[in-house]
């Protein structure tokens, strides 16, 4: 069998001893469509962070590519929740998605020809070409986080995260945006982390539900057992069938 | 206007307008973009504790003040890359733990000692021939740093973490950039002193930020308007025989009120129409 593109095995992470995530493991293959579900503050984020490189597991490893996280730069395109940009910050359009090219520049050339080109194909493909100029600060969230899709896709990566994509974004750009991934998905892997269910409605291959612990299933659909042990109450089930339909269980939610 | 050139004193004054200003405008719009105005702020107190070490130690007292805010700059740079919610308390702490010892050991210093005067408010009518040197120095130091690194200093003020997955080396510019700020800020209180360094700092890059479609245009604008402010504040502390620092830090307030109001103004015309 193929090496998997991520493998985590063991993982511990705890913020000020608070543990977030205990004993993760996770593959991630070549060619998956993973969506990565579970409540908010359930450690889907932190997951990402440390596969990313941005934070380090207190146990365990994690292997991206084989390399340690944070090594595998050109292979791996990434759009954070975009909670964390600056409002203000002078930058157009343009330059934010060139920043995506940044592991395939020696860190003291500028940027060329072809580059522009690149940049030009990816905020074409979210739509955004003809706000080049705009300052990143002017844009609506939902244009804003079309322009950090275009930055991820700038790179050409072999493995794109994404954050809570949909967050910010209306719904007509929703489906456009969920058909742009499944595209994608020919040539890329593809990880999205959401709280919202819809993701799996639509192109994930294969499922994993995160709070504290990680429950993997090998297809996009949820069991009963996994729902629960991860929202700790009944949640609507979602499968694929020849006809997409949705179980929903039939008493209220209960909360403990 | 020509009698002012006529001085030496006068023209070192204004050389250093000109060098301090291409660092403020600089550092300065990193300062603002990336947050650091009140660790900047840390850095120019702290720095006074580097005054008094050097005062009693017999050293020359900017090779204190510049020592001290490097390590004032590092120690809390490790501190807010590993206790975030806690940095600004700290900073607080070291802010006033390095002004209090500068004092205290300045006291314990015995004879006759420059006056902390000069330090709080600036002294730029006497900044003597080999200083400019130093500061042409630095300023060489930082633009090339500044221009080298501009894609990665971009992305890591921009964006840290997104930066940091793209393989930009992001701690080791962070603490550059600390270091080159302490440097800067050590130069900077020579025009304004260490109370108003901030402004200095502050104020030509804030301005800067409203109509800047790049980092690059904003550094460009800052070290421009921080020219005018200095220069302006200089001549005018002549004529009306003022202090330097302070009246240079009042053009800069000025123009930045009514820069804002007219702005203001403008957005509200705008929208109305």
């Amino acid at each position: 069998m193929e090496n998997p593109l991520v493998a985590v095995h063991g993982v511990h992470f705890a913020y000020n001893s608070q543990p977030v995530l205990e004993d993760v493991h996770l593959q991630i293959r070549r060619g998956d469509f993973l969506a990565v579900l579970g409540p908010n503050g359930g450690g889907k984020t932190t997951l990402l962070k440390l596969i990313l490189g941005i934070l380090r597991p207190q146990k365990g490893t994690i292997r991206v590519f084989g390399l340690t996280p944070g090594k595998a730069a050109r292979y791996v395109g990434y759009v954070p929740q975009h909670t964390n940009v600056h409002e203000v910050f002078p930058i157009t359009v343009a330059d934010v998605v060139c920043l995506g090219l940044l592991p395939h520049r020696s860190w003291w050339r500028g940027f060329i020809r072809s580059d522009e080109a690149a940049v030009r194909q990816a905020l074409e493909r979210v739509g955004m070409w003809k706000h080049r100029h705009q300052r990143i600060g002017r844009l609506s969230g939902g244009q804003r986080q079309r322009v950090l899709i275009a930055r991820a896709l700038v790179n050409e990566p072999e493995l794109l995260f994404l954050d809570e994509p949909t967050a910010s974004v209306d719904r007509q750009f929703q489906s456009e945006f969920y058909d742009l991934l499944k595209t994608l998905n020919a040539s890329m892997t593809i990880a999205v982390v959401s709280h919202d269910l819809s993701v799996l409605s639509s192109h994930a291959k294969s499922v994993a539900c995160v709070n504290k612990t990680l429950f993997y299933h090998d297809a996009a659909e949820l069991t009963q057992g996994m729902l629960e042990s991860t929202y700790h109450c009944p949640v609507e089930l979602v499968t694929h069938g020849p006809l997409p339909h949705r179980v929903l269980k039939d008493h209220p939610c209960r909360h403990d | 206007m020509t009698e002012l050139l006529q001085y030496e004193f006068m023209r070192n004054a204004l050389w250093a307008c000109l060098l301090i200003s291409i660092n403020c405008g600089i550092i300065g719009t990193l300062v603002v973009v990336n947050r650091l105005v009140f660790l900047s702020g840390g850095i120019a107190h702290a720095s006074y504790g580097g005054v008094g070490v050097a005062l009693f130690c017999g050293l020359p007292p900017q090779l204190g003040a510049a020592g001290c805010a490097i390590a004032a700059s590092m120690a809390m740079g490790m501190i807010s890359l590993h206790a975030k919610h806690r940095s600004d308390t700290i900073i607080g702490v070291v802010w006033a733990t390095g002004m209090a010892a500068g004092i205290v050991l300045v006291d314990l210093t015995p004879g006759y000692h420059v006056d902390l005067m000069s330090y709080l408010f600036g002294s730029i009518l006497m900044v003597p021939g080999y200083m400019l040197w130093l500061m042409a120095g630095l300023d060489v130091f930082v633009v090339a740093w500044a221009f080298l690194f501009y894609r990665q200093i971009q992305a890591m003020s921009y964006d840290e973490e997104h930066a940091q997955v793209m393989g930009v080396p992001v701690q080791g510019l962070y603490f550059a950039l600390l270091g080159l700020t302490a440097l800067s800020v050590v130069m900077v209180i020579q025009a304004v002193g260490l109370i108003l360094v901030i402004a200095l700092l502050t104020v030509p890059a804030v301005i800067a930020e409203d109509f800047s479609r790049s980092l690059r245009a904003m550094m460009c604008w800052a070290v421009l308007l921080s020219m005018v402010f200095t220069m302006v504040g200089l001549v005018v502390s002549y004529f009306f025989d003022l202090t330097a620092g302070a009246t240079i830090v009042l053009v800069a307030a000025a123009v930045f009120f009514i820069f804002r109001i007219i702005l203001g103004m403008y957005k509200g015309w705008r929208a109305r129409q």
